[in-house]
């Protein structure tokens, strides 16, 4: 694998995706980003990983520390990795925000966590760390051990940017909402009803999984991974496994492959029925929330007679899958499909026609194409603004590539796009099911998952349904009984919350909550 | 309008009878419900906390709404601040970074309060345990009444735990 202009050589990492890794240095680090921006790659990760990433023989991880970022382009992913030597007490890596707005957070985040900086960015203020441990302690630079049991909480005064002008004042909302949602704050700068800007504050569900992860052995991590953001549970322990059999070498079996997928469309489909009668909800109609939650509530209690619980989380294993299907599932889950698509479609129609639904859905919370590919927006949101990426349709491995997976896409960016794109997905994700349920070649569900002697690396990439997911593994080898040395794992969340900042602007306060159910971000799976 | 009616018709009533509790049957539900209501003198209010859970919990109970378990029905809704709830629903290990909001969302949720920890997460920390970044369990920041285990719990469970905490404190 090769990025044009570039005269580097990315190692192969083994798995049903390309996906290439190099160490490089930090005029390379700036190179890389200019030639996949001028491309019209994307930015896919960015994080502080271990030492081993570069090659190196490993240091005490207090002396030194590495830079990863992980870039699109038609050929696959790219992950580079930098290390980084302390200068001044500090390590620092050049800032690559200019050409990619959406690396801000990530590099905030980055410098909470593992205490590198990036060099000449503007904003510095810190993202995940709330005042609940010390500014200059970060977690993935220390022993956990060295962890003091309990730090007293005190709260930071956080500097929001503040908008002057006449009558605009400012409602702050969070972090305890008024719904059944995650936690975050949002802070509305408004005149009249009218939102001139919009601000984040997120963090809230920070958990220290890239800690926890470290704790736990390759096998045992699967479950923490399923459990970063519960309602992308298959996507995420897909990427995860997919890192480790990258790792390890594995192939998993054909089945193995396809069994996978039906269970990712399946909560695909899940996520989209919630959403479509939330959003229906949003827009003060209530008929579409009572009919779409009980055809998800059907759809759920189908994932638990066959897989036994209703997320289907723990599902899928390193080598392959947990459970199998049989004669009669199958038959029963393509009955589902049936009765169930056959409801939507009918709900599709009252959607269409709805006079006053439409009257909301339309223009409301746009985001025009220019400003979706300027700013990053990934993912179902990016499709809805014409952002044409679904690693399902661009790099098909099995069993999408004998499927033709038919990408859904518009350009108006509006939250009546982002629905067309949901339903577009629901349809598609149940021919699809329909499809690998007929078709569902023979053989084993699993393999036994090998950990090499050596150190080792591997990544997963996989399209949940709120868009790609990427997870970056580096192993010890057996001399340090194969433990995590670092497992980042990223959501597409990270790249659409700023947009959201944007795409409520001009709009009014009472809109808020469509236009956020329209992205429906995960916080937990970003705020890790 | 015509294809909404047609739909409603055909869609019917999907609710399901109120959950046992144990041995107990639907009848036994009803009469909570009545002795719920004279102690508290209103209908049960619920104001659920995400407290740093990964929303697989929230996504169990917000499936609390729909048709199925008609949660309304019950005389049970959720309610947009503790200041009008009787009980908090709590989920997740406890984060750091919500430690004080969990904190205040209590004191501001009036006496006699009840608060039911949902999920393994909340019951004992569940696979996040306690770290630099949580706190753990629930019952570490503020006393729970009753613990919902399950990763997350369905929806049944979930209902079975509200009111158990409501008829202990009937008790
Ligand atoms: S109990 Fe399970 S579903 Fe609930 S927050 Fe914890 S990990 Fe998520």
């Amino acid at each position: 694998m090769q990025i044009s202009e570039l005269d580097l050589e990315f190692a192969v990492l083994n798995a049903p995706v390309p996906m290439g890794f190099a160490p490089v240095n930090a005029e390379q680090w700036l190179t890389i980003a200019s030639v996949v921006h001028d491309e019209g790659g994307r930015l896919l990760a960015l994080w502080a990983g271990a030492v081993a990433q570069a090659g190196a023989a490993s240091p005490e991880p207090h002396d030194t520390a590495c830079m990863c970022a992980a870039y699109v382009t038609l050929e696959g992913v790219f992950w580079i990795a930098l290390p980084l030597a302390q200068r001044d007490g500090q390590w620092i890596y050049p800032d690559i925000s200019d050409l990619f707005p959406a690396a801000i957070r990530m590099q905030r985040a980055a410098a909470d966590l593992s205490g590198v900086h990036a060099q000449g960015a503007h904003d510095t203020r810190a993202w995940l760390n709330h005042g609940a441990w010390p500014a200059d302690h970060h977690p993935l630079q220390h022993n956990a051990e060295q962890w003091p049991q309990r730090v007293p909480t005190a709260l930071v005064n956080y500097p929001f940017v503040h908008v002057d002008g006449d009558g605009v004042h400012e409602i702050p909302v969070g972090p305890v909402h008024a719904g059944i949602i995650e936690p975050g704050h949002f802070r509305f700068s408004v005149v009249g009803e009218k939102v001139l800007r919009l601000e984040q504050r997120l963090g809230y569900t920070h958990k220290g999984v890239e800690l926890r992860m470290t704790q736990l052995t390759p096998l045992q991590a699967v479950r923490l991974a399923g459990r970063v953001s519960g309602d992308s549970t298959v996507a995420y322990a897909w990427a995860y496994c997919m890192a480790l059999e990258s790792a390890t070498q594995t192939t998993i079996p054909v089945r193995a492959a396809w069994l996978r997928a039906i269970m990712l469309e399946r909560e695909r489909v899940a996520a989209h029925l919630g959403d479509l009668g939330a959003l229906g909800n949003d827009a003060a109609f209530a008929f579409g929330l009572a009919q779409f939650s009980r055809l998800r509530e059907d759809w759920l209690r189908g994932s638990q007679k066959v897989w036994g619980h209703r997320l289907m989380m723990d599902g899928i294993v390193p080598g392959g899958v947990r459970v199998d299907i049989d004669r009669t599932q199958k038959d029963q889950l393509i009955q589902l499909c049936d009765a169930i698509e056959k409801e939507v479609r009918t709900l599709y129609d009252i959607y269409e026609a709805h006079a006053g639904l439409q009257d909301r859905f339309m223009t409301t919370g746009r985001v025009l194409p220019e400003l979706a590919s300027r700013l990053g927006l990934t993912g179902l949101a990016g499709r809805a603004s014409s952002q044409v990426w679904d690693v399902r349709c661009d790099h098909p491995f099995v069993p999408y590539n004998q499927l033709q997976v038919k990408i859904a896409t518009h350009h108006n960016g509006d939250v009546a796009a982002r629905v067309s794109v949901r339903f577009d997905e629901v349809f598609e994700s149940m021919r699809l099911i329909r499809r690998m349920l007929d078709a569902l070649p023979a053989g084993d569900i699993a393999c036994p998952v090998i950990l090499s002697q050596e150190a080792s690396r591997g990544a997963g990439w996989v399209e949940g349904w709120r868009g790609e997911l990427f997870v970056a593994l580096e192993l010890a080898g057996a001399e340090e009984n194969h433990r995590i040395l670092h497992c980042h794992l990223h959501d597409p969340s990270w790249q659409n919350w700023p947009v959201l900042e944007h795409a409520i602007m001009g709009n009014i306060v009472p809109d808020f909550p469509l236009i956020n159910k329209s992205f429906n971000l995960s916080y937990s799976g970003q705020d890790l | 309008m015509w294809k909404i009616v047609k739909q409603i018709a055909q869609t019917g009533t999907c609710s399901e009878a109120a959950p046992d509790i144990g041995e107990e049957n639907a009848l036994e539900a009803s009469k909570i419900q009545r002795e719920l209501l004279s102690i508290l003198g209103q209908a049960l209010s619920i104001r659920e906390v995400d407290a740093g859970s990964c929303n697989g919990c929230e996504l169990e109970i917000n499936a609390l709404g729909n048709p199925y378990y008609n949660l309304e029905g019950l005389g049970i809704k959720f309610v947009a601040s503790p200041r009008h709830a009787d009980m908090l629903l709590v989920t997740g290990p406890v984060s750091r970074n919500m430690e004080t909001a969990l904190r205040r969302t209590y004191e501001a949720t009036p006496e006699p309060k009840l608060v039911v920890a949902v999920g393994d997460c909340a019951c004992d920390g569940g696979i996040f345990g306690e770290s630099y970044a949580t706190c753990g369990r629930v019952a570490n920041v503020i006393p729970v009444d009753e613990v919902v285990p399950g990763c997350p719990p369905p929806p049944l469970e979930i209902l079975r735990g509200i009111l158990k905490a409501v008829r202990r404190r009937v008790q």
